[in-house]
């Protein structure tokens, strides 16, 4: 048994442990570090795998799904006492563990059952990596090879951050999500979110940069971009946009509008959908990945932050939400 | 000369990790959330610090060691901050947390 | 050399593995929070090793999303807690 192997079986084993321990869990909260803990682990064990872009993604949605739980998770905390009284009986239960053991079993068995060598696209994708100038296999599938599957992945986080905002009470639509902070004076955390997001920053669009011929990708960079945001909103440090301003609405559509557009001019220069003429793939596979990370960033930061909770002022309804607006109410 | 820096790596490395189980055994043990914090605070600071200087020699490369040395300086100043806001929630739950 | 790198880090990674106890344990949220981000910094060390030992750079970069990670989730901790 080599070093690698043991790492992996330590790994493997460490994180069914760490999930168990989450599902058992006494605690809404102590579920939701768990899941977080659980969220580090997978991107160990995805750079164990050699896929560095996937463990990348992991560690930077973990960011965002961590701040969704724990936010959920002290949300809950007052009637935590009630809902555990509450608990299904023993008969759900057990009828929703034989469900997921039925369902670990059928994968198990298709995974040992595959032939080995098991089949893979891989040559095949690294043979025509030249043709697109990329030197990332990754994002040649992503933006290249498979590109409709990328465009009808970015229109349908949309239509998510739609449906999260249909959830608005009536009155509200248009407002600003979530609560107003305020900055506390002499504040760590404001202090960390003035420290933090000029790197966070950087890092994200480094990421983004370096798809081309590194792991990295948009996906990862943009949500480190929203994480950045939030981290500046829960220190009071700005506050969310409303959902009716203009220069919200466009920056959301833009990076699948840029992506549409280019790829139905595929074809008048390529005479097919999403084909890039020789020798232009790169420049447009890098404009379109530009547009994509600003486009992701806000519709990431704007799905955390939920659906519109404080209305506009009757002043700035008027205005068409241009000026920003003062008045906040408060909940009623 | 790399049989002498191949000996401090692996030194370096070891005592960083010996600080990562100092780190652990600090956070079972301790008796109060402010007294783990400062657990934590050594594994940042010292453990993975031994650990970067460790790895300093088996890089290639100026740019690839200064990649290094900014990730833990990254981890150490986000963590001290993070420190300090962990405690402030650790005295709000009551001083024998 | 590989190989001890390796071994190290699967020896930091069981280490602050154990220092997870102290989510199901720990009386106070910041407790839990705690063993998070030890995970958070072990990860670090873990794939910093990693990257050195098997010679892929851009694992470093993994380590730098976890170092911003792990910080972010514990801020994201504490300012939700202060919210009630």
């Amino acid at each position: 048994m080599t070093v690698a192997w043991a790492v992996d079986l330590g790994l493997a084993a460490l994180i069914v442990a760490v999930a168990v321990a989450t599902v058992t869990a006494r605690g809404t909260f102590a579920a939701a570090v768990g899941f977080v803990a659980c969220g580090l682990l997978l991107a160990l064990a995805w750079v164990q795998l050699a896929a560095v872009d996937v463990a990348l993604t992991e560690a930077a949605i973990g960011a965002l799904t961590g701040m969704l739980l724990l936010g959920a998770a002290a949300h809950l905390h007052p009637t935590e006492a009630g809902m555990v009284a509450e608990r299904p009986g023993v008969a759900l239960r057990g009828a929703a563990t034989l469900l997921c053991a039925v369902v670990t079993g059928a994968l198990a068995i298709v995974v040992l059952s595959l032939p080995d060598p098991a089949p893979s696209l891989a040559p095949a994708a690294a043979a025509h990596l030249p043709a697109t100038e990329l030197g990332n296999p990754v994002t040649a599938v992503l933006m290249a090879y498979r590109a409709i599957d990328t465009l009808v992945e970015k229109v349908v986080v949309l239509v998510a951050l739609l449906a999260v905002w249909s959830l608005a009470p009536d009155p509200r639509w248009g407002g600003r999500p979530g609560a107003s902070r305020r900055r506390q004076r002499d504040d760590a955390l404001a202090f960390l979110a003035q420290l933090l997001p000029p790197i966070g920053i950087v890092a994200g669009v480094y990421l983004v940069w370096t798809s081309a011929d590194h792991p990295g990708g948009a996906f990862p960079g943009s949500t480190l971009l929203a994480a950045m945001w939030l981290l500046a909103r829960m220190a009071g440090l700005v506050d969310a946009p409303a959902v009716s301003r203009r220069w919200l609405r466009i920056a959301l559509v833009a990076g699948p509008v840029v992506f549409l557009a280019v790829g139905l001019a595929g074809f008048a220069w390529a005479d097919r959908f999403l084909a890039y003429p020789d020798g232009w793939a790169k420049p447009l596979i890098l404009g379109i990945e530009a547009a994509m990370t600003v486009s992701i960033a806000v519709t990431l930061a704007m799905l955390v932050e939920g659906p519109p909770e404080r209305s506009l002022s009757p002043d700035a309804q008027r205005a068409a939400g241009e000026r920003s607006s003062s008045g906040l109410e408060p909940e009623p | 000369m790399s049989f002498v820096l191949d000996v401090f790596t692996v030194v370096a490395v070891a005592a960083g990790a010996f600080f990562f189980v100092a780190g652990t055994v600090g956070l079972l043990r301790f008796p109060d959330s402010l007294c783990r914090l400062h657990a934590l605070t050594k594994a940042d600071n010292l453990g993975l610090g031994l650990v970067v200087l460790g790895l300093l020699p088996q890089v290639e490369g100026a740019l690839a060691a200064g990649r290094l040395i900014a990730v833990w300086l990254l981890a150490q100043l986000a963590g001290t901050t993070v420190t300090q806001l962990l405690a402030r929630s650790a005295r709000r739950s009551g001083p024998l947390a | 050399m590989a190989e001890f790198l390796l071994a190290c880090a699967g020896f930091i990674l069981a280490a602050v593995a154990v220092g997870l106890v102290r989510v199901l344990r720990g009386p106070a949220d910041a407790d839990r929070m705690l063993a998070a981000q030890l995970l958070g910094t072990g990860g670090v060390a873990v794939l910093l090793l990693v990257a050195a030992a098997t010679g892929v750079s851009a694992v470093v970069d993994v380590a730098l999303t976890l170092a911003l990670v792990s910080t972010f989730a514990s801020a994201a901790f504490v300012a939700t807690s202060d919210g009630e």
